[in-house]
Order: structure tokens, then sequence, then C-alpha cells
């Protein structure tokens, strides 16, 4: 294949899973309480999506990498900040209302628009990657809703492996049920992939990357169009954060063996 | 730092105008005051000379994994912060509100459990006798006078972190500086007694620092100004410290740790927004603590155990907690729940534990440098100002041409912060805490004296090292527990693996806590309720035992029980052991030790390096 990709990476971002989060109502409908004060990060799932789609870029010569996020401009400068020195991209910033309350259709509405206006994106090298689900939101149906609108047929989600052989079809490994994956190959781009964990760790920091995506991060966040996301037809019947189950208790010298056979003896009692 | 030559091959060297170490209130000053300067010169006096024809190429790191973690609530008078800020609207920054009423509060004992002396049980006598006709309500004395060196009214209650993140958004929003977080400075990089930039923190690497899979090797930043702003504990600070000492006649012996929590208050509580509440006497009479109000119901509270505080089992979190339950402060918290908590250690050594502030290619600002005030309880906002400063000094020295030597450094910055009030405030306060190495009574003495009349008196103490200070339990609670029955205690804690300090506190008459799983739980609960530790994979410990045969001769252990997220514990042949997915980076263990440092160049026989990660929580 002579000439690599144009991935472009979908993804959004999300509270710090570390702060604990509550539910509110609010006049314009649910929301996450003290949201806009919470430290954001990108949405782990789309982060493993924007990691494969670095080594790929890395492993294709030519190949190009855009990160199309949403979210309030001062979350995403903040969550740029770290993400940025991470793995070189390119960002398309869209100045819009982030979290688990969104419409995933309206989402991808916005989403889409966005690449169709990415400049010199070569459909016929084409792969759209993001997380299958969302952190914030666990309906895995924005990616899907993605790839309608930009019209590409083939889509795979649940994504671990991506496998590109040398005339440039590739093999995809899907999960399905009971640990297995489903594997299918493609013959060309463009593709739809909306990834699960992957296997790749999350990149150290890495200055010089920083320094190198910040010369596009910053005027890309400058020119980021405010954007309105349409509720129309959109209500909640009923908001609650899955109910939390911690037991702590001090234990020492206990054998593994004992750990291991506690919580099995759990997981078969809480089924 | 033990790499072999092939990595330091391929280690990786960067050049930039200014690097800046550490992104807290004093950096945010700094950048603040150069970026605008930076943005209005367009490039045409403020030139790159690693980039020419670019404005100057300046970034800051930041070791926590975002900017405004683990924090603290605040209250100042915000005078320099104002400065920057002409038209701040305190409701443009979230949990930030005016003074609106301000109090000071003494606590007397209502359980009789506190360590008082007997100047401090007649004056509560009087107290109590004479409370039908003094403000006494609730165990509590409330002055009816607050000396205007403590005073805060103009001023603002705020949350730093969410300052800070403020701050940081500004200056990243100019695209003038860039800020990044989640990348700790190792070390700066010396030629000879001068400094050329700073080396990042190696990763990939084993607990012990060694190289192992991943292994990429901290970046060298050279700059023609390292900027230091890392804090009292921070790693580029202390090995300057070593490297240059401290000026003649100044020493950083006065610490405290403070422990903190933003919490809920119920509906009704009673409090307004912008309400500041200063105490002390209680649970020792040398513990103060605070509560300030912030919009939205939410509340910053925390108490401050001194250096000068004797106990070789000091502990911060159960003493918060039994601050809280005092009948003055119960009221308002009834109800209320913990939404973050952190730790963190203070130079209270102000002015006098000032080092060189600058020297060729470095200049040092904020609290690290010697600027918080202990006489008016300050320090976010002198901080600002001595980052304001040095950017102004920078910005005369680049427009004049003038490189970044120690003598241009000492003309255009230390001049600035010698003529400035943040220094002859300094000088004020610089002797106003001294007294309390002499107990209670002197302490508050010593700081009347030297608020009134304006630093000419004080307490007259010599004053030592924290090490030297600490008293054996013994001795501590002497007349109250007998040596048996302390050898009992700490025989059954340790046989428990249950903290001493709470045993003792229990013995003494402490109430013990009751959990209610809100606003009064576990430590560990604390650590994963209120904010939570991260500890990303591939850095070295940075909390490192540099003698352990130190170590295994110590009976004292306050490193144990001073431990913040008790990350500190019992480990192998009298060790202690280090559990960094617990460490909150408050720094106390850099100065609770009770052994002197064995090189001299340390507090004690704790090595607090550079590390990653901490405490996530945006509210603190």
């Amino acid at each position: 294949m002579s000439k690599g990709y144009h991935i472009v990476v979908c993804g959004g971002i999300v509270p710090d899973p570390l702060q604990r989060l509550e539910p509110v109502s609010t006049p314009s409908g649910p929301a996450l309480r003290n949201e806009m004060m919470l430290p954001a990060v990108l949405d782990p799932w789309a982060a493993s999506a924007l990691y494969e789609a670095a080594a790929l870029a890395k492993k294709m010569p030519e190949s190009k990498v855009w990160l199309v996020a949403a979210g309030p401009k001062a979350k995403l400068q903040q969550v740029m900040m770290v993400t940025g020195q991470k793995v070189p991209f390119e960002l398309v910033a869209i100045d819009a209302p982030a979290g688990g309350f969104t419409e995933s259709f309206a989402v991808a509405g916005l989403l889409a628009a966005a690449i169709k206006s990415i400049p010199g994106l070569d459909y016929s090298r084409l792969l759209v990657f993001g997380g299958w689900e969302s952190a914030s939101r666990g309906a895995g149906s924005t990616l899907q809703a993605v790839g309608e609108l930009l019209e590409i047929s083939a889509q795979f989600q649940g994504v671990d492996e991506l496998a590109v052989a040398e005339d440039g079809s590739f093999t995809v490994l899907e999960r399905v049920e009971g640990g297995r994956h489903q594997v299918s190959k493609c013959s060309a781009a463009p593709a739809v992939l909306g990834w699960a964990t992957g296997n790749l760790a999350e990149p150290p920091n890495n200055p010089q990357v920083g320094m190198a995506n910040m010369r596009a991060i910053m005027p890309a966040l400058q020119k980021a169009k405010a954007e309105k996301l349409s509720a129309e037809g959109l209500s909640f019947q009923h908001v609650a954060l899955p109910a939390e189950q911690r037991e702590t208790r001090i234990v020492k010298d206990t054998p593994v063996d004992v750990i291991a056979n506690e919580i099995v003896d759990w997981l078969r009692g809480a089924n | 730092m033990s790499v072999d030559s092939t990595a330091e091959q391929n280690r990786q060297t960067m050049e930039a105008d200014i690097v800046c170490v550490g992104f807290g209130p004093a950096a945010g000053g700094f950048l603040t005051e150069l970026t605008r300067e930076l943005a209005q010169d367009g490039g045409a006096t403020l030139q790159s000379s690693v980039m020419p024809g670019m404005p100057l190429q300046v970034i800051c790191y930041e070791r926590a994994d975002d900017v405004g973690f683990g924090v603290s609530g605040v209250v100042s008078r915000a005078r320099a912060i104002r400065t920057s800020f002409p038209e701040l609207n305190p409701a443009d920054v979230p949990m930030a509100a005016e003074v609106s009423h301000e109090e000071v509060l003494y606590l007397l004992d209502p359980g009789k459990a506190s360590r008082r002396s007997a100047l401090v049980r007649f004056a509560d006598t009087a107290l109590r006798l004479l409370g039908p006709v003094l403000p006494l309500k609730d165990h509590a004395f409330k002055l009816p006078y607050i000396p205007p060196f403590l005073r805060k009214e103009p001023g603002l209650t705020f949350s730093l972190g969410q300052f800070t993140q403020w701050a940081a958004g500004q200056v990243m929003g100019s695209g003038m500086a860039q800020i990044w977080p989640g990348m700790p400075v190792a070390a700066p990089l010396f030629e000879g007694e001068r400094v050329c930039g700073v080396r990042l923190l190696d990763q990939g690497t084993d607990l012990s620092g060694a190289p192992g899979d991943g292994y990429m090797p901290g970046m060298d930043i050279r700059a023609a100004l390292t900027v230091v702003a890392d804090g009292p504990v921070g790693a580029v600070g202390q090995a300057l410290n070593r490297k240059f000492g401290l000026p003649p006649g100044n020493e950083q012996f006065e610490w405290a740790v403070g422990a903190k929590m933003v919490v809920e208050l119920a509906p009704g509580s009673g409090l307004k927004p912008g309400t500041v509440l200063h105490t002390f006497g209680y649970p020792e009479p040398e513990i103060f603590g605070f509560l300030y109000v912030h919009p939205d119901n939410l509340a910053s509270l925390g108490i401050f155990v001194p250096s000068t505080f004797g106990s070789p089992a000091r502990t911060s979190y159960r003493y918060l907690q039994q601050w809280m339950k005092h009948p003055a402060l119960a009221g308002y918290l009834a109800g209320a729940e913990l939404r973050s908590w952190g730790a963190k250690s203070l130079l209270e050594s102000g002015r006098r534990g000032e080092p060189y502030l600058a020297g060729d290619g470095y200049a040092r600002i904020g609290e690290g440098s010697g600027s918080t005030n202990m006489l008016t309880g300050s320090g976010v906002d002198e901080a600002w100002a001595t980052g304001v400063q040095l950017a102004q000094a920078v910005c005369e020295l680049v427009r004049a041409g003038k490189p970044f030597t120690k003598a241009n450094l000492e003309a255009a910055y230390v001049k600035r912060r010698r003529e400035s009030w943040v220094e002859q405030e300094g000088r004020i306060a610089e002797k106003a805490r001294d007294g309390f190495a002499s107990g209670f009574s002197a302490g508050m003495l010593g700081m009347a004296l030297a608020g009134f009349s304006k630093g000419r008196l004080g307490w007259p103490v010599k004053l030592k090292p924290p090490h030297e200070r600490l008293q054996s339990l013994e001795q501590f609670y002497a007349g109250r527990i007998s040596s048996v029955e302390i050898e009992r205690i700490r025989r059954e804690s340790r046989e428990r693996g249950e903290p001493l300090h709470d045993a003792l506190m229990d013995r003494v008459g402490f109430e013990p806590i009751a959990l209610d799983g809100k606003l009064f739980v576990s430590l560990q609960d604390a650590l994963l309720v209120g904010g939570k530790v991260q500890a990303a994979h591939g850095y070295a410990n940075h909390v490192v035992f540099t003698h352990p045969e130190v170590c295994s001769d110590c009976g004292d252990k306050l490193c144990i029980e001073v431990c913040s997220g008790q990350a500190i514990y019992p480990g192998v042949n009298g060790v202690p052991a280090f559990d960094r997915e617990k460490c909150v980076h408050c720094g106390a263990c850099l100065w609770n030790c009770s052994r002197p440092g064995p090189d001299k160049t340390r507090l004690g026989n704790i090595d607090f390096r550079s590390g990653s990660g901490g405490l996530h929580s945006s509210q603190n």
C-alpha cells in the first residue's frame, strides 16, 4: 500500500473517573453536580482508539491522525494539556456541551459535520475511530450514527485488534460473547471502528510530542465554533448512578488463595 | 539517578527560553504577567533566543496530573491577585466569594482531653466563670476584636484548585506559554554554579528507578532562565538548597502539615458565603483551624499541625476530625457531607526561611522562596505577587538585552521584591511564631508582640530543627499516661496494626470518632471519597529512606504516624515501607523524621524526591 490512512478519532471528554459523580436536576435537564468544576479527561474508550490510531499511523507511512473532540472549550483546552503529550495528532475542536446527558444522534451530527469539513480528507483512505461506548454514555450508538451520516457501511464495534495487510485490506477482531472474538476482513477503507480497550498501554507523556501538537491545538481551540446540541424529543424518565458497593476491611497476611476464593464466592453469590 | 551510558545517550534535549517548575499561585502570577506582556509585545522586544523571530518560548511543567489538584481552600486579601485582575468578579471563578464575615474563636476543651498548661487551664477557667458576660458560646470564646494583621476583609475566599485551573486556562488561552501537567521535574541542571535548565523525571523505570520496559530517560530542558516555583517540598528547590545552602542566618525549621476538606453544608447551616472562621485552642492549643464558606453551600475547612508541636505521634486526620466535633463547629457541620480531602506541608519559616532568591540562570518564587507570612496567615497572594515581580523583572532584562545572571536578577527581581509589601510584611512576621517553640502561651504572646510592634518585638528563643524539638511519648504524656501503659498501648497497637496516635488520643479522653459514612469517614475512605490517589506506572518511588540502618534503630517511627495518606507503614527490619498508591504528596515525611539527616543536607533521613501522580481532587 503506497499511501497511509487518514484516521479520524472521535473522542469526547468526560469527568475524571476518579471523581465522585452525582446527577442533579437543572432547568435545562439532568446534569452532573459541579460538572464544570470537575477535572476532565479524554473519554477512556476514545483514548484507547487514539493510541491505536497513533500506533497504526506510525506503522503506515503517509498516515495522519485527527482528533475530533466536542466539549466546552475551556475543558477541552484543559484536557489537551494532558492528551497532547501522549501521541501526535491534529485537533478539530467543537465548542459544545459534553457529558452523559446529550443525545447521541445530535452529538454524531456535530462530529460528522466536523469530519466533513476537514480540509484534504481523503475518503478512500478514511478510518473513523472512536470508543465503542463512552464513559459518560453507555448506549454505544454515537459512532455508528457518525458512520451512517458519513455513509460508511463498513462498521465494526468492540474492536480489540486491527491488522493491516500488504494490499491495504485489514482484519478486525471484534469482541463477542464468551470472551471470544469475531474475525472480519475488510478489503479497503473507508471504515468505522469502535474500539474496546485495544492492546496498547497508555503512552508516557512526551514533552516533544506535546510541543509539536500544541502548535496546532491552540489555533484549533481558538477557531472552534460554538455549537448547540438539539434536545428535541429527548426526555429523561429517571437518572441514577449505579449503586456503590464498598465493604472496607483491613486484613493482614491473608494467603492469596484465600483472597481468590473469597472473590470467587462473592461473584457466585452476586450472580 | 542511575542510568547506564546507552540510556544517557538516548536522553533527549529541548531548548526553551524560560522553563518554569510547578504551577501554583506563584507560577500563576508569573505566567499571567509574562504572557500578557508577550501578547502585547507581539515579539517586538521580547524575542526568543532559541527561536529567533518568535516571542520568548516559555514552558511550565507541573508534577500533578492536572493543575489545581490536591490543594486548598484559601482566604486572602487578594491584593496582588486583584492587581492582576482589576475587574475580577468572584462569580467568574468557581467557589470564590467576597469575605462577608470574619470571626476568630478560641476553642476551649469541652472534654478535658487536650494537653493544656497550668496557665492555659487558668485562662480557660476564668473564661468559663465570666461566660455570662463574655461572648462565650459552645465552649468557644469569640475574640471581640480581630487585630488588623489577621483581618482578611476586604478579601476573597476561594478554592486554590479552582483558582489555579482558572488562571491556567487564561495563560494557555493566550497561546504565549505552555503548561504541561503530569510531567514531574527531577532536578535542576547545573553547569558549575549556573543553573542551565531542568531534567524531567525518567519514565519506564521500576520502583527503585532502574530502567525497565519502555524506559524513556527524562528529557533535559535547557533554558536561559529556570523559574523555581515548586513549593516548599519540591525536588528542584530542595536541590538548590542543598547545593547553595541558605543565606547566613536563615533556616527552614518551621513547618506545619495542613489537613483540609471541602464539605457540602446542609441547607440551613446558618453560614453565608464569604464567612471566615479562624480557630485556635483545640484539639490541642497550638493547632489552628479554619472554615471558609464558598457559594453553593460549599465550605473549606481544616487544621494545621505545626512542627513546634512536640508529640512524636502527631497526626493530622484524627485531629481534624476531633476539631470538627467541637461544639462551636459541630452545629455548623451537622448534616454536612465530605466532598474532597487533602493535605499539604507549609513552610512556616516565612521570610526567615528564604533561600537565595536568584542565582545565575535561576530565580525562586512562591512559598519555597519564603514568601508565606505566618503572622497574617497568608501565602497565596504573596506567592502570586512574587511571580508577578519576577515576570516584570524578566521583561525588563530581556528588553535591556541583559542575561539572566545572579547580579542582573538581583537588580531586577530581588530589588523589586525587597521594595514590595511582601518583604515589608514578611519582615514584620519574621519572628512572630518564635514563641511557639516555648509553648502555646508564649507563642500567642509572641504573635501579638510582633503584630502590634510591627516586628520590632518578639519572643526571644533560639529555634531548633524539628527533630530536636520532639519529645518522647513518655515526656509528652507525662502525668497523664504512665510509661508502662504507653508501652502496653504501643505493643497492642502494633499487634492490631492500628495507629498508635488513635489509641493514645482515646486513652487521654478524646471522644472516639463515630464514623457516619458522610462527613466522618475512615482515612482510607477519605482517600477514596474525597479525591483519589493516582500513581502512574513506570516511575520510581519518590519517598526514599536514605540510610535504612538509621530507620532500623529508630523507635519513634514518626514518619508512619504523621503520614497523611498512611502511605508509609511498618516494613522489614524496622525500615518503613512506602506505598505510593496512597501518597498525597503532602511532604510531611520530609520534616517529620526524628533522626537528623546523616549528611546534614536534609532535615531527616527521608528523601522526598520528584514523583508522579498524587491526589486527584478538584475541589480541594
